[in-house]
């Protein structure tokens, strides 16, 4: 088997004297998608920063394509064709959407901008129209869409999408997964989507990942993942009965 | 009616120098949140450079005052935009982590470094620039009084005019502007797209002293005379004229500084001079009474 894309190896991160990350081993292969679920605070979006170099791992490796990436600044490690649509979305709100756009490509080589433009907007019609309105007044969904399409500008071979489906209606947020399979089986896009709704996530994704308080507890197939006692108890039907016992 | 016209002339010149310096300020804070309290400074040193660029020159026998003129702009932007960026590579990055205090602590630090250095270097005494540029226009005269446009003021507001012009193109169209935005709006967002914000952050303080020391050249022509404490002075104004536009807001730099360029000479010129600085500062605090983030700048909105 060929060596991962993405290798994450008994990452540890601190917040300040806080270990937020516990030693986090995890593999993302070229077009896979590998998904990380987990409970609020558990780690996921210090993960995904972490794999950007913003916090920096205190101990372990961040390796991609063979290539350890562990102390390299952010901006460096987007050149490498790692992109993000962060947590929070962090569209600039006051740039017009094609700035936004614009600023997605900005690691890309310019002549592909007007390909890559029409690509994005095929994928997110929505945008289209919206192309000279400012960021800021976009609604949550578009703001999600322009999060994604700006991070598709960079053609990445890696996406990193912090919870695409928080706060968006069940129809959006079922576009959004929709098209995320859609990138990945037509364009064989790799992809690392760390997400709280856990059914969505493990039906779409090829491997998992949970993570409870900075740690990896379990890791499996999606299918197998779907279908393990614990992870149903905990992230899925029983989900919320669990966590109103206090669990 | 013709004192009025002549006082008009004065103010908007003198705001022309304040808004060039309130650009540095302003741009500053944008992009990191800080004010820059040697910026006044580095626009005392801009005039300084240039004043030993004009002699040196006429010493070695340049005399076209065009080419002069120009050679110096070049030299003093070059040399005063490294300052910028020494201050900024030295001062403040190995701060930008730290305390928010911290780098404030170190600009102000970094002012009395400045103001010393100069006044160790060329000395305590005021130093005067021959007249380079003489002459001027009757614009309008009557009952014997004469209103007059000097060539240096034409020249102060016309340079004024372009660079706020160019640097205005250069945020809303270039891709260094854009990125400079991008890291205004979201710091940590720019570099996760692959914006150098080191880079951009050194560029921003390069740009901001490269427009002072014009307006330090202005100063100097207009003047004739410079001293190694006009920064604290021209800068306590700009900085008043930045936040009075609204900090953070390019506009808001330039309005700000015609704003105060403008009541500080009709003060002078209606009421007393004595009192003109009071003037100035006593309309910011009014303004900022009704409209605290100044007369063009955005509230705070956290759209969640």
């Amino acid at each position: 088997m060929s060596p991962p894309l993405l290798a994450v190896r008994g990452v540890k991160t601190f917040y300040g004297n806080i270990m937020a990350l516990k030693g986090v081993d995890l593999d993302v292969c070229e077009g896979e998608i590998v998904t990380l679920i987990g409970a609020n605070g558990a780690g996921k979006s210090t993960l995904m920063m972490t794999i950007f170099g913003n916090p920096r791992a205190g101990e372990g490796s961040v390796v991609f394509d063979g290539r350890d990436i562990t102390q390299m600044p952010s901006h460096e490690i987007a050149r490498l064709r790692i992109a993000q649509s962060p947590e929070g979305r962090r569209i600039f709100p006051r740039m017009t959407v094609l700035e936004n756009l614009q600023m997605g490509a900005t690691v890309a080589d310019p002549s592909h901008f007007e390909d890559d433009l029409r690509r994005v907007c095929a994928l997110f019609p929505l945008l289209d129209r919206r192309m000279q309105q400012r960021g800021g007044t976009l609604s949550g969904g578009e703001q999600q869409m322009l999060a994604i399409a700006r991070a598709l500008m960079s053609r990445p071979r890696l996406l990193l999408l912090d919870e695409p489906s928080l706060g968006l209606a069940p129809m959006l947020s079922q576009q959004i997964f929709r098209a995320i399979r859609e990138l990945n089986t037509r364009d064989g896009l790799t992809v690392f989507l760390v997400e709280q709704n856990a059914f969505h996530a493990l039906k779409l994704a090829h491997r998992g990942y949970v993570i409870v308080n900075g740690e990896i507890t379990l890791s499996g197939s999606g299918r197998e993942l779907l279908e393990r006692p614990e992870v149903r108890a905990a992230y899925l039907e029983g989900g919320r009965r669990e966590a109103a016992g206090g669990a | 009616m013709e004192y009025f016209v002549q006082q008009l002339i004065i103010g908007v010149t003198l705001g022309s120098i304040y808004g060039l310096i309130a650009i540095g300020y302003t741009m500053v804070y944008g992009i990191i949140g800080m004010i820059n309290f040697a910026h006044g400074d580095v626009f005392m040193v801009g005039g300084f450079i240039a004043l030993t660029a004009f002699l040196a020159l006429l010493a070695i026998g340049v005399t076209s005052i065009p080419l002069a003129l120009f050679l110096v702009l070049l030299i003093a932007m070059a040399l005063t935009a490294l300052y910028g960026w020494a201050v900024e590579r030295i001062a403040y990055r190995p701060l930008r982590h730290s305390y928010r205090l911290a780098p404030l602590i170190s600009a102000i630090g970094m002012s009395i470094i400045l103001q010393n250095f100069v006044q160790i270097a060329q000395g305590a005494r005021v130093k005067p620039l021959p007249p380079i540029i003489t002459g001027g226009h009757r614009v309008m005269s009557s009952e014997g009084y004469d209103v007059d446009i000097s060539n240096i003021q034409i020249i102060v507001v016309l340079t004024t005019l372009v660079l706020m012009l160019g640097f205005s193109w250069l945020v809303a169209k270039t891709r260094l502007g854009r990125d400079m935005r991008a890291c205004e709006q979201d710091l940590k967002m720019a570099s996760l797209l692959g914006v150098n914000i080191d880079r951009t952050i050194s560029l921003t303080f390069v740009i901001g002293a490269a427009l002072a020391s014009v307006a330090g050249i202005m100063y100097l022509l207009y003047y004739g005379v410079i001293d190694f404490y006009i920064g604290f002075v021209a800068g306590v104004k700009a900085f008043t004229a930045a936040v009075l536009g609204g900090i953070g807001s390019l506009p808001g730099a330039m309005l700000g500084g015609l704003l105060i360029g403008l009541i500080e000479t009709f003060w002078s010129a209606y009421f007393s001079i004595e009192y003109k600085d009071v003037a100035a500062f006593s309309i910011l605090i009014v303004v900022l009474i009704f409209l605290p983030t100044g007369i063009l700048g955005r509230p705070e909105v956290e759209k969640v």
